[in-house]
Parts: C-alpha cells; sequence; structure tokens
C-alpha cells in the first residue's frame, strides 16, 4: 500500500472512533484494508460496503449525508469520479450536500493495469463542478491534515492521494506556498502535489521562484499575484495539462502574462509499464521539467 | 375559480391546483399518473407537517420520477407546504416551482430530481442513515416509475436493500407500463428475488393504496407496484 493510502486509512480509522457523525462507503475496493486495519471491527456500521455499484456508492452517501452524517467516499479515481461523475453532481452539489471523496490510482499509479484504471482527467472533471474543493497533497503528513480539516467540514472536498511522495511536507498548503525564490526576473513555476520533488530537481541550478499548493481549487489567485515577479508562470500538474491553466490566466488578467502547462498529455497512451516511465512519457520527471522550463525561459521571458 | 384555502382542500380539489400550473383542464399523462398514489401519500399514510418540514422524526418521501411534477406540486400545495399563489408562477425564471422538483426552492421537497434512476440510491442510503442514528420512527418513501427501472442504478440499489434489509424502506413503482422493453416476469418479481416483499395494486384505488403502504414488512423492504392507464 502507498504511504499516502496508508495513511488515509490508519488516520480515517482515528477520525471514526473521535466522530460519530463519520462514515465511510465503499464499493468493495478498500475494504479489505480497512478491515486489515481493524477499522472494520471497531466499527462495522460505519464502514459501509455495496459491492461493486458506483453509482450507488455516491448516491448511498448522499442518503447518508441527508441525515446528517459527513461521509468519507473512497475508490479508485476513475470508478469514484468518471464512472458516477452525474451522481457526484447531482446528488451532492445539487441537494446541497457535503462529503469527502477520497481516490487512489492519481493518473497512472496502476500504470501496468492500462487506460481502464487510470484518471488524469479528474481534477478537470472535478472543478467543472461548482462548490468542490480538490485537494492535491504530496506527502503522508499533508494527507493526515488535509483529512482532519475536512473531517470536520460540511462541504465538498475531493482528495487524491498518489503514490508519488514529496521528500518533506510543506505545511498549510492551502494556497500557493513560496518554496524556493528566484530573482525579480526569474520565472515563476507552480507545483502541484507531487510534483513537488521534480520540479525542485529540475530547477535547482535555475534562476526559479518555486510556489507549491496541494489545494488547487480554489486556485490561490492572491497569492500568486503576491509572489510572481517576472509575468512569465509554468505550471506543473501531476494530471491532465492545463487543468489549471484558466486559472492563471483569471489571477493575472489584468496583466500581459507567458504560461506554460505542463501535466499529462491529452492522448490515449497504450503502454503500460510503471508510473515513473509515464512520468517520463509525459515530460514529468526532473530531466522532461527542466527541458520544458529551460525552453520557455530561452523563449523569452 | 375563487380564492381557496389550503388547509380545507379535498382530493377533489387537486385537479382545480394542477391546471393553475398547465393552463389546461385536460392535464399530461406524467401528471396525472402519481396524482391518486401523492394524494393518498400525503392524506393518509405520510407523517408531515408543513409547519415542521425538517421535523427528524418525520417520514421522508422523494419523489425520483421528478417528470411532470404538477400533480406533485399540487397536493403539496392542497397540504399546506407550497404556496397556492405559487402554482400559477409554474416554469417561470423567477419560480421555485419548475419542470423537476428543486429541494432548495420546495419546501417539503427532500430531493432534487429530474435525472432518472438517483432517487432510489439515495433513499436507500437516507434508510441507512436512519438505522445509524438509532431513530425507529421516520419511514422512507421513494416513488419511481417503471420505465425509471431501466436506469441501472436502481438495481444497484434494489439489490442492497435487499441484503441490508432496510424494513423502514418502500418503494412506489408508478406502472403505466412506458419501459420499452417491459418487465418480462413482472417488476413486482424483480423486488421479490432480491428480498423485498411485493403487492401490485390499482393505481386509482385510494383503499388498496392506503392499505400497501401500511402493510407490516418487518425485516425487509417492501414496494408497492401501482398500475395506472398504459402511457398513451
Amino acid at each position: 500500500m502507498s504511504a499516502m493510502r496508508d495513511r488515509f486509512m490508519r488516520v480515517t480509522g482515528a477520525l471514526l472512533d473521535e466522530r460519530p457523525d463519520l462514515a465511510v462507503v465503499l464499493a468493495d475496493i478498500g475494504y479489505g484494508y480497512f478491515q486489515d486495519a481493524g477499522v472494520v471491527a471497531r466499527h462495522p456500521r460505519r464502514v459501509l460496503n455495496v459491492g461493486i455499484r458506483e453509482q450507488l456508492l455516491v448516491g448511498f452517501a448522499a442518503g447518508l449525508a441527508m441525515e446528517g452524517f459527513r461521509p468519507i467516499v473512497h475508490s479508485y479515481a476513475p470508478f469514484l469520479v468518471e464512472r458516477p461523475f452525474e451522481q457526484v453532481k447531482l446528488d451532492f452539489g445539487h441537494q446541497g450536500l457535503g462529503a469527502v471523496f477520497v481516490s487512489v490510482g492519481a493518473s497512472y499509479d496502476a500504470a501496468a493495469a492500462g487506460r481502464t484504471h487510470q484518471a488524469p482527467e479528474d481534477v478537470a472533471l472535478m472543478s467543472t463542478l461548482p462548490g468542490w474543493r480538490v485537494h492535491v497533497p504530496g506527502h503522508p503528513d499533508e494527507v493526515e491534515a488535509i483529512l482532519r480539516s475536512t473531517a470536520v467540514g460540511t462541504g465538498l472536498d475531493y482528495i487524491r492521494l498518489a503514490e508519488s511522495v514529496n521528500p518533506e511536507a510543506v505545511p498549510d498548503g492551502n494556497g500557493l506556498t513560496p518554496i524556493r525564490r528566484g530573482s525579480t526576473g526569474a520565472v515563476t513555476v507552480i507545483a502541484v502535489g507531487p510534483s513537488l520533488g521534480p520540479v525542485l530537481e529540475a530547477t535547482a541550478d535555475l534562476d526559479a521562484t518555486v510556489l507549491y499548493t496541494s489545494t488547487v481549487r480554489p486556485f490561490d489567485a492572491g497569492g500568486l499575484r503576491r509572489f510572481l515577479a517576472a509575468p512569465a508562470v509554468v505550471l506543473v500538474e501531476p494530471y491532465l495539462a492545463g487543468t489549471s491553466s484558466a486559472e492563471v490566466s483569471a489571477a493575472l488578467k489584468d496583466s500581459p502574462h507567458r504560461l506554460l502547462a505542463l501535466g499529462v498529455a491529452r492522448r490515449e497512451h497504450r503502454h503500460y509499464g510503471s508510473r515513473l516511465e509515464h512520468d517520463r512519457a509525459h515530460g514529468l520527471d526532473a530531466a522532461g521539467i527542466r527541458g520544458s522550463v529551460a525552453d520557455f525561459v530561452a523563449s523569452g521571458v | 375559480m375563487g380564492p381557496m384555502q389550503a388547509t380545507a382542500m379535498s382530493y377533489e380539489d387537486v385537479p382545480a391546483l394542477v391546471t393553475l400550473m398547465t393552463g389546461d383542464e385536460k392535464h399530461g399523462g406524467a401528471a396525472e399518473s402519481t396524482l391518486d398514489v401523492l394524494w393518498v401519500l400525503y392524506d393518509r399514510v405520510l407523517r408531515v407537517d408543513p409547519d415542521a418540514p425538517d421535523d427528524p422524526d418525520r417520514d421522508r418521501f422523494l419523489l425520483s420520477k421528478g417528470h411532470g411534477p404538477m400533480a406533485y406540486y399540487a397536493v403539496l400545495a392542497a397540504k399546506g407546504f407550497v404556496p397556492l399563489d405559487a402554482l400559477p408562477t409554474f416554469g417561470r425564471y423567477e419560480s421555485i416551482l419548475g419542470q423537476h422538483p428543486d429541494r432548495a426552492l420546495v419546501p417539503g421537497v427532500e430531493l432534487s430530481s429530474g435525472s432518472l434512476g438517483h432517487g432510489l440510491p439515495i433513499a436507500i442510503g437516507v434508510a441507512a442513515g436512519l438505522d445509524l442514528e438509532g431513530r425507529a420512527g421516520p419511514r422512507v418513501m421513494c416513488l419511481v416509475g417503471d420505465a425509471e427501472l431501466d436506469e441501472g442504478s436502481n438495481h444497484e440499489a434494489i439489490a442492497l436493500a435487499g441484503r441490508l434489509g432496510l424494513s423502514r424502506l418502500t418503494v412506489c413503482v408508478m406502472d403505466n407500463r412506458s419501459a420499452t422493453h417491459g418487465w418480462p416476469g413482472g417488476i413486482d418479481e424483480r423486488f421479490r428475488l432480491e428480498g423485498w416483499t411485493a403487492a401490485t395494486i390499482d393505481g386509482r384505488d385510494h383503499d388498496a393504496i392506503e392499505a400497501a403502504f401500511s402493510t407490516d414488512h418487518r425485516g425487509r423492504p417492501h414496494v408497492v407496484v401501482a398500475e395506472v392507464e398504459r402511457k398513451g
């Protein structure tokens, strides 16, 4: 099990101990882990497994929310976001209900499983819906902080877990946090979630300001304006390229700027292998990011 | 038609309320098919109060088949949930009453519906939530259409409700035989196979409707298939 998912399981178990209004809703995926961790034994009525029924997974959780429960809904990203997307849209936002959705699998953590288990589009899809906060943690400590804060909330939160982990956690990643400051003429690189590690490696000897966030919706427009030096931005997102381009453009609508959006390419990528091989193919490893940033800078900041 | 008071309304008043929305004495099939069941539920079965619409011990009624909600709005108006003067605004930009109900706008409406196949999965979550709360009293009722059962999400829900033995749950299937490919073996049998109790009744017979929704089905969810005229 990945470090983030392990932390999610353990913290969720602890949160169930603390909060009688929480309930975990699963569609088989993850149930075994909660059993092994003893969470099902402690809370047999509040770890609810609907079977492999993803539309029901979301609708059932909405019903619990109608009765005042805070559901934590968990599955693989394509089965949590893409397959039941209309349920996500109508059974929660349209009904005025809240929940915490937690996915695993990220863009291609299950690279060898093929396209059916890959969801680089999930953040873009969730971003089309009003009211959802979208969290892309880069470290297990961030997963725990986000879980603890969202569990006590009432809104709509999507937490995207990944196998990639940054070397260190960034506390309070809700907004853009400066990790490294460049000169006044430096390009600004925004690293989202687990992309921070390769971004720091890629820019180690470049004149660049590096900003980090683990929460992409709402996007910290004020933070970008505050930390931006030269009007040149490279956005590095570990999912569909350009997912947050419109947010950057809206944040900088009053000033001419250049934007390079790096992420997973929009194409049927018919390869298996490993997550790291897919990172390389999409230019999201340190070497790929460095090359893209260097070309962008050279072409005229 | 003169001024009407919701507190004193009877079943005979409801068609006139529907007419306030349709502007026509001849009402569409979607508005008509559910009228008797809805009236009996709100008049004789459901424990709901327009003065306490959020009472945690109220019964929950979820109209999944949100198409043609004029009968629903008319019954809610007759029972004091919806202001009578809202009815003639039906479908207008500023109206609270649209072609599909919105729980954020319409007093007494538990579910925003319109897209088929959403209500029953949510109703099962509501029933399970009430079980978790340990709230013994409230019943959960959900109305779907026979054609709505084509949506696969309903069958995900029917299976789970049977396994969970959600005895506070009653589903009404309005059967006007509009499902394109029909239900060989009968709709009720589909539910029975999953562990439900079932009754098939005349959806225009008020006493039969009341009896079907008042039956004891302890330990199992219950379905009432209410047959009405074939959709034209």
